[in-house]
């Protein structure tokens, strides 16, 4: 955003929270994060393309920002839920992209053994309850982690992505509700990249801003440029030091994009290509980039090190996946039931 | 009966008062169990030993509860949601079907949903179509889930304390009709074994399953029966899901002949599913007769009391199966 140029340095006393909290690794770990996304989900989609991998998958492309921006700062003690649109979660909360390839692949080597596929993928270790693939369905879940952090009195937080068409569904007034009642340590992150597939929010929301629905649950709602990694961050600053004590549950909207369709079999049609082009100007990776750049973060040559070894990182784990496990069939019924063979 | 009783509510409650002394991570939420007690008063005065956090009142908001339970229990927790009635699970099937019952698979064995939904269910209050349902089926049919369905106090306190102690999700049948029946229950802690059922009666001229309330239903036909000298062996299921086979199966050879008595819809349903398991078995080639199902009506439950009766399989009615089917030959 517009605010961010204003501070001519990263550290200084005029340098916004974002650049004044992190220091230079975790901003440059920021950044790696956000390729790691963008390299992983183009990598994915051209596998699916060529016919590698099976099924179906839902890309962030454009997404990149809120889902680090809202992780970067939280430990593996912390939940987090994810949606049907989750590489970016499951990365940004630390996950391995050799396992999460392994997973697109059905090998045993990946995070869910080859039993979830792109719309379950999760890392369990790193605080992720999993990706969904029912919209709303990881709005209770998050909801009752931060019920049982609070039971257990402990200083750890539950944060629920969820999308624009979550907003809609029942889950998602029945758990703020019970949040705000309850005073639990939730942050509820609705990345609001304007269509629930198809259908634009204008066509689908009574009201212009999610964020708006907070008061309805007596909660602060802010929005802010889902494309800007430091506007995001700071929010979620504000979010999670409240829900760290005692303060309870936040909304937080971050107006964004998906430059890809819903899924594979989504032919565009209800957007227009100029409102695609549009966005893909506000990429949020070179916006990042370019203010790491100028508030003297990281050099031009610093950053290509960064994609070269996010380029690695991609290659090296997609090979890894390619020469995974397949699993047997006879363990289908593995994981039914605990302990079920 | 000697001992100490407790009504089957009581019994319940025990249970979980019990687990929650034992284990700081259980806890219990529902709509109106706190000071109102529960709608059948079994979490009774739970609130005021335990505290409005560990029994905690829920808004009206099935599908948000049942689902604040299950992230909870996958943090770390062990609730026990308590659906108001079973029906309102109706409200509340993503979370129970996509999500709890699923967990654990989808996440490659991860994490685990150590959840109890307690459910009353079951007609004879005069509630109607939509208080009085028996959806065990629905649940059973769920890879995932659990399905148990005690019918003595005995038992609901045993598979109660199982489930809790269970790592994947329980749902927990519980009849209305049986809150207020007492029983022997031994007041140290105990499980009774998930999947396995008990032979309430042994008898040689036919087989007739039962759970729940139907449990009591067949066994005083059983004894009806028994004074026009047909022998009647009962088994009370206790748990739906896992399927006993092996103690149907046994007891198929043993009387050859199979009837089995259930309150939900006769079709697609316990009966056919049991029907279809001995089919499949070499204890089909025991059989002297064809199996019968006493199920319900083909009708949501109705409010008048003849015909919710008649909804039903009442005794009479299993008596009446029973006497014609230990007349029946291939």
């Amino acid at each position: 955003m517009a605010n961010a140029t204003k501070s001519k340095s990263a550290t200084g006393p005029n340098a916004r929270p974002f650049y004044a909290k992190h220091n230079k690794p975790q901003l440059r770990d920021a950044l790696r994060r956000m390729w790691l996304i963008r390299r992983f989900e183009e990598v994915a989609e051209e596998s699916y393309v060529r016919g590698l991998t099976h099924g179906t998958m839902h890309l962030s492309i454009g997404q990149e920002a809120s889902a680090v921006g809202i992780c970067m700062d939280l430990t593996n003690a912390d939940y987090i839920t994810s949606t049907h649109r989750g590489h970016g979660h499951c990365i940004g909360k630390g996950a391995e992209v050799k396992y999460m390839f392994a997973e697109f692949f059905g090998k045993e080597e990946g995070y869910c053994r080859g039993r979830g596929g792109s719309m379950h993928i999760a890392d369990p270790a790193t605080g992720n309850l999993g990706a969904n693939g029912i919209v709303g369905g990881g709005l209770p879940l998050a909801t009752g982690a931060a019920l049982a952090i609070q039971l257990r009195k402990g200083k750890d937080v539950a944060v629920c992505f969820f999308g624009d068409g979550a907003n809609n569904e029942g889950a998602f007034h029945e758990s703020l509700n019970m949040a705000a009642v309850w005073n639990l340590p939730v942050i509820y992150v609705c990345e609001n990249n304007q269509y629930g597939m198809s259908v634009s929010t204008e066509r689908s929301t009574a009201v212009k801003d999610i964020a708006t629905r907070a008061s309805a649950y007596n909660m602060p709602g802010v929005i802010v440029n889902g494309n800007s990694i430091a506007d995001v961050s700071e929010a979620m600053m504000v979010a999670t030091e409240r829900a760290r004590n005692g303060g309870g549950p936040s909304l937080i909207e971050c107006k964004t994009y998906r430059t890809r369709g819903h899924s594979r079999s989504d032919r565009n049609r209800y957007r227009t290509k100029d409102e695609i082009e549009d966005w893909k100007t506000r990429d949020p990776i070179p916006a990042f980039e370019e203010e790491l750049e100028k508030f003297g973060v990281l050099s031009a040559d610093e950053i290509s090190v960064v994609r070269e070894e996010v380029e690695k990182e991609v290659n090296d784990g997609f090979i890894f996946a390619q020469g995974g496990t397949n699993p047997v069939p006879e363990s289908v019924l593995r994981d039914v039931y605990t302990g079920a063979a | 009966m000697s001992g100490r009783e407790l009504s089957y509510a009581q019994a319940v409650q025990e249970a979980m008062s019990q687990a929650m002394e034992a284990d700081h991570r259980v806890f219990i939420m529902g709509e109106d169990i706190g000071v109102y007690g529960g709608a059948f008063g079994v979490t009774g005065d739970m609130v005021q030993r335990f505290g409005p956090d560990r029994v905690r009142d829920t808004p009206i908001s099935e599908l948000g509860g049942a689902g604040v339970a299950v992230g909870a229990a996958m943090a770390g927790a062990r609730p026990i949601y308590e659906f108001q009635f079973s029906d309102f699970a109706s409200l509340a099937m993503e979370q129970i079907v996509n999500q709890a019952a699923k967990m654990r698979y989808m996440l490659g064995g991860k994490i685990s949903v150590p959840i109890v939904f307690r459910m009353p269910c079951g007609s004879g209050t005069g509630a109607a179509a939509q208080h009085s349902q028996s959806l065990e089926a629905w649940f059973a049919h769920i890879p995932g889930l659990k399905v148990v369905e005690p019918a003595t106090p005995e038992d609901a306190k045993g598979l109660l304390l199982a489930a809790l102690d269970d790592p994947d999700p329980v749902m927990v049948f519980e009849h209305k009709l049986l809150y207020k029946v007492k029983g022997h229950v031994p007041e140290a802690p105990y499980r009774t074994p998930i999947g396995k059922a008990a032979i309430r009666r042994e008898g040689k001229d036919a087989t007739l399953i039962a759970a729940g309330i139907m449990a009591p239903k067949a066994l005083e036909a059983a004894t009806i029966l028994a004074g026009e000298d047909i022998d009647i062996e009962v088994i009370d299921l206790r748990t739906i899901r896992p399927l006993d086979t092996k103690a149907i199966f046994d007891s198929v050879k043993k009387t050859t002949r199979l009837a089995i008595a259930y309150e939900g819809v006769k079709s697609f349903g316990i009966g056919a599913e049991i029907s279809a398991a001995v089919a499949e078995d070499e204890a089909f080639d025991y059989l002297d007769a064809p199996i019968m199902r006493l199920g319900g009506v083909e009708s949501p439950i109705p409010y008048s009391p003849i015909l919710e009766k008649a909804a039903v399989p009442q005794v009479d009615d299993i008596v009446a199966g029973l006497r014609a089917l230990v007349k029946k030959r291939f």
